[in-house]
């Protein structure tokens, strides 16, 4: 007899459930939605960066031929935002546009030549107020206020002192200091924004396919803002190309599309250009840091001081959680003693960032590993050994602001890269022009606190099985590329012992799935996952129970092997169709789901306001070591390989989790040498992907991942965050690559070849001056 | 709106098929393809020449179907994403992105596999090298490249055992 086991699908590489429709082309993202009757939508934007609105005069734009509806700021009086606390933006501008961009009104007509005519005749009066594209002159004494309610453009304010950081400073016996000035940099996702929008006159219902990463967003603020019920909206979100945090929020396109499909009483798409994608913007912040660290002679970190100002752009977003997260992960990595935060969050006239992948900590986890390496050179320290001299101490991990951590694979990360890249044997015996570079990270899995607090579990998961014997998966997680969906019929086929081809899922349809929060904060594998589990562990435990009735014997007895069920080795038992068969009778197709929650001790502190911000029930470790060469004539920096550890938890699925890697560590190889939006006098000059560069396959360098298992107690099968922390890593390992190259030490971003030449000329001529 | 717009009539060849349409001077092929024939496998991920997501092939050589007007492909033979499965079987380039993972988003896929397509039936047996050169003009956000060099050897692997050409 052949021996029957469970089929595993855990800690296997798989590839992803949605893949061969992504190779065919089959795969139907927004703009691929194409109905007969569509309109075409296009957004009128404002050309200043700051005014008030005198008129927005749309008589000769209605009057054209072949246009359905014109629709300005006075359509809908209700403002929107991803926090409840922060919402001040409006779908179309009303009283004031507060940057070059900003939508102003919206044309739906039959075609794009008659859309874009229509735009042309759109007449706006406004009257001009003075505009700050810096966060040093939009805080400067006596300049206007961008929005009445937050007195001298502070949109928040944060500022904590735990554990004693002057004393810390005293204690220390070296003090180091240093300024770094991040660019702000956008994620430039392959597909550009889209929405199509369906009203339904007779029932007054609206239908919504949006790229978005947060549907179930995206669905209050369409009822908010259309003045809708929220149960006359159906939110669905297609195939997503792409995301890293620009969909985190509801974008205006699909609040607009919305709106203007309505007045035209029709469908109507918008596809946004990708300049219009640039200026929709919500990416990484421009952030200028101080940064201090006091340390004892052998390497032990005292105290930590510093302060970040994020330019926030014209309004909120995800501003004060950017601005919170920036402080409150500076724990987590390392046991600090002493830490002082000031935080500033500050509205200018520039398009709104938002909650970029490595949100609020990349730039700050920077600045703190490099001045890190810094203090290593100038104690003569080898940099991988003062990172362990400064290691959390288990089992407790404590940290002052009583992070929740569990699993901390931060020292094997480190031991794997020393070893892999040879550090050892190779570190300071490089050569010229090269170097090598280390530096560690972390990221939570998911924030514990949702932002909208409804009483409701995190994730919810329905699994329904039928006469036919196949599953099929519901969920809201919305797939965006990163495997979502792969991952959750991982989970579920690996509890029932079934292979994935007996699963089919559906994501993202609020019509059909329940609500998930959306695919943000790397929240979806620990949650959805834990979720699913759940739901999975229910639906198995009802067909041991209906197959124990049919086997006659009792269910502990029963013994599931996913395609039989069984009472003992002796036992012929029954297949699973038999066992469906039994469970359906008398109550027919089964629905069950699961619930994941977080535990209250993941929270957050309560020791300082927006404590809660950093709280989560884990947090993936990384460390990297980067290895480069400089061009000494050109300073043209080629990355030659990186080694790049991270503690996963468990790796589900090691394809997918060294994809994550693999694209992380390159996404911030972007930021780290190339990467950056710029404006002249408010107006973008780096929207398009010729004048914002983004790194291509020429310059993409060999990485090797060492996927770290620390199984994380809570995790779904010990699984943790895969896709954001070695990004972060990345940034301060090259830097500090580079400074190991050539002797100067880069410290704002992105380092540029001019940049990096500049330096290294400085450099030269002190170091003949010394002579 | 509509004064009489200049058309022309366009006769090629798109995905085996024979096509006579009249389309408006400044269509796009880009747009012809989506809009017109519904094949929406091809992207569009810029605003002209700069993502590679809408690449075809023409005349069997990767093209960005954004920057050609369609009223300029008479008498050409043009071939998208839709076109290279084998009957319903994945080809071995589809085969590679999907095992591979050469494809996670998916967005810049059908460009990115047109393209080395369009590689393979050159050189089929392209070095890392040329791999690379030969898909520099495809943008992936997703990915970081190394799995999508894979997926193409993959692709070489197989259909060299195979003993025929892309």
């Amino acid at each position: 007899m052949n021996e029957i086991k469970p089929t595993k699908s855990i800690g296997v590489r798989k590839p992803l459930v949605d893949g061969p429709e992504k190779v065919t082309g089959k795969a139907l993202y927004s703009a691929d939605f194409i109905p007969s009757d569509c309109l075409v939508g296009r957004i009128f934007r404002s050309p200043v960066s700051h005014a008030e609105i005198i008129e927005v005069d749309i008589s000769e734009a209605q009057a054209l031929p072949g246009v359905k509806a014109v629709i300005t700021g006075d359509e809908t009086d209700e403002p929107y935002g991803v926090l409840p606390i922060a919402r001040f933006e409006y779908p179309l501008a009303r009283d004031k546009v507060r940057y070059k961009g900003e939508p102003v009104a919206c044309v739906a007509a039959i075609d794009v030549e008659t859309a874009q005519k229509a735009i042309d005749l759109i007449k706006f009066k406004y009257k001009k107020l003075p505009a700050y594209f810096t966060s040093q002159d939009a805080m400067k004494e006596g300049a206007v206020n961008i929005h009445d309610h937050r007195e001298g453009n502070i949109e928040r304010d944060v500022d904590f002192d735990l554990g004693g950081t002057d004393d810390g400073l005293a204690a220390a016996d070296l003090i180091m200091e240093e300024t770094y000035n991040c660019a702000e940099i956008a994620q430039v996702q392959s597909e550009p924004h889209a929405a199509i929008a369906e009203y339904d006159q007779t029932r007054d219902f609206m239908t919504v396919h949006a790229s978005t990463q947060v549907p179930y967003y995206g669905h209050k603020m369409l009822a908010k803002t259309l003045k809708m019920e929220e149960s006359k909206v159906r939110m669905i979100k297609p195939f997503v190309g792409g995301g890293f945090g620009c969909r985190t929020e509801c974008l205006n396109i699909e609040l607009i599309c919305a709106l203007v499909a309505r007045a035209a009483q029709g469908t109507v798409r918008i596809i946004a250009s990708r300049e219009e994608t640039f200026i929709t913007h919500r990416g990484r912040p421009e952030t200028d840091i101080e940064m201090k660290i006091g340390v004892k002679k052998d390497g032990t970190i005292t105290a930590v001081d510093f302060k970040a100002i994020q330019r926030g752009g014209a309004y909120s977003g995800y501003g004060v959680v950017t601005i919170l997260y920036a402080g409150g992960l500076m724990f987590g990595v390392y046991d600090l003693p002493a830490v002082r935060y000031r935080g500033l969050r500050v509205l200018t006239n520039t398009p709104p960032p938002g909650a970029m992948r490595g949100h609020g900590t990349t730039d700050v986890r920077y600045a703190f590993e490099n001045l890190l390496d810094k203090i290593a050179g100038e104690l003569n320290m080898d940099p991988i050994e003062i990172r362990r001299k400064n290691l959390l101490q288990g089992p407790k991990y404590e940290t002052l602001n009583e992070m929740f951590i569990n699993s901390y694979g931060l020292p094997e990360c480190l031991d794997w890269v020393e070893k892999e890249s040879g550090w050892k044997s190779r570190k300071g015996k490089m050569g010229p022009y090269k170097g090598l570079g280390v530096a560690c990270a972390h990221y939570p899995s998911g924030a514990s606190k949702p932002v909208n607090w409804t009483g409701e579990p995190h994730a919810t998961v329905h699994l329904k099985l039928d006469w036919d014997g196949s599953i099929t998966l519901l969920t809201g997680a919305p797939e965006i590329g990163q495997g979502s969906t792969t991952m959750a019929t991982q989970c579920a086929a690996e509890i029932l012992g079934l292979d994935m081809s007996r699963f089919q899922s559906l994501t993202s349809d609020s019509k059909l799935t329940p609500k998930d929060n959306g695919s943000y904060s790397s929240r979806v594998t620990y949650m959805v996952g834990n979720a699913t589990i759940d739901a999975a562990t229910n639906l198995k435990n009802i067909l041991i129970e209906a197959a124990a009735k049919k086997l006659e014997v009792r269910p502990e007895d029963v013994e599931c092997l996913g395609e039989v069920y069984r009472a003992g080795s002796q036992d012929e038992g029954l297949n699973f169709n038999e066992v469906v068969q039994a469970a359906l009778e008398g109550t027919g197709t089964i629905t069950v789901k699961g619930n994941y929650d977080t535990l209250p001790e993941s929270w957050g502190t309560k020791k300082y306001r927006g404590g809660a911000i950093s709280g989560s029930m884990a947090y993936a470790y990384a460390a990297q070591v980067v290895e480069v060469s400089i061009d000494p004539d050109t300073a043209e920096i080629t990355v030659v390989k990186v080694w790049a550890a991270q503690d996963v938890g468990k790796a589900l699925n090691p394809l997918a989790v060294e994809g994550q890697i693999e694209g992380s560590v390159w996404m911030g190889m972007g930021q780290a040498i190339s990467e950056g939006t710029q404006y002249v006098n408010g107006l973008g000059i780096t929207n398009s992907m010729l004048d914002y560069r983004v790194p291509t396959i020429v310059e993409s360098p060999p990485i090797e991942v060492g996927i770290i298992e620390s199984v994380d107690p809570h995790g779904p099968f010990g699984a943790k965050e895969a896709g954001e922390t070695s990004l972060v890593a990345f940034i301060p390992a090259l830097a500090n690559a580079i400074a190991d190259a050539i002797g100067v030490r880069p410290v704002d971003l992105p380092v540029t070849p001019d940049r990096l030449l500049q330096l290294m000329e400085n450099y030269q001529k002190t170091q003949k001056a010394a002579e | 709106m509509s004064e009489k717009r200049n058309k022309t009539h366009l006769h090629c060849t798109v995905n085996g098929k024979e096509r006579d349409d009249f389309v408006k001077d400044n269509l796009l092929l880009a747009d012809y393809l989506r809009e017109e024939l519904g094949l929406t496998g091809t992207k569009i991920g810029c605003d002209g020449g700069e993502c590679g997501c809408c690449t075809v092939l023409i005349d069997g050589v990767p093209q960005h179907a954004c920057l050609r007007l369609a009223a300029t492909c008479q008498e050409v033979e043009i071939e998208t994403i839709e076109t290279i499965s084998e009957e319903s079987r994945l080809s071995a380039l589809q085969r590679g992105f999907h095992e591979k993972l050469g494809t996670q988003c998916g967005f810049c896929t059908p460009g990115m596999i047109m393209a080395a397509e369009g590689l393979l039936r050159q050189n089929s047996n392209p070095t890392v090298d040329q791999i690379r050169r030969g898909l520099a003009s495809n943008i992936c956000r997703c990915t970081g490249y190394i799995k999508i060099i894979e997926s193409v050897q993959f692709a070489v692997e197989e259909l060299n055992s195979r003993g025929k050409a892309a």
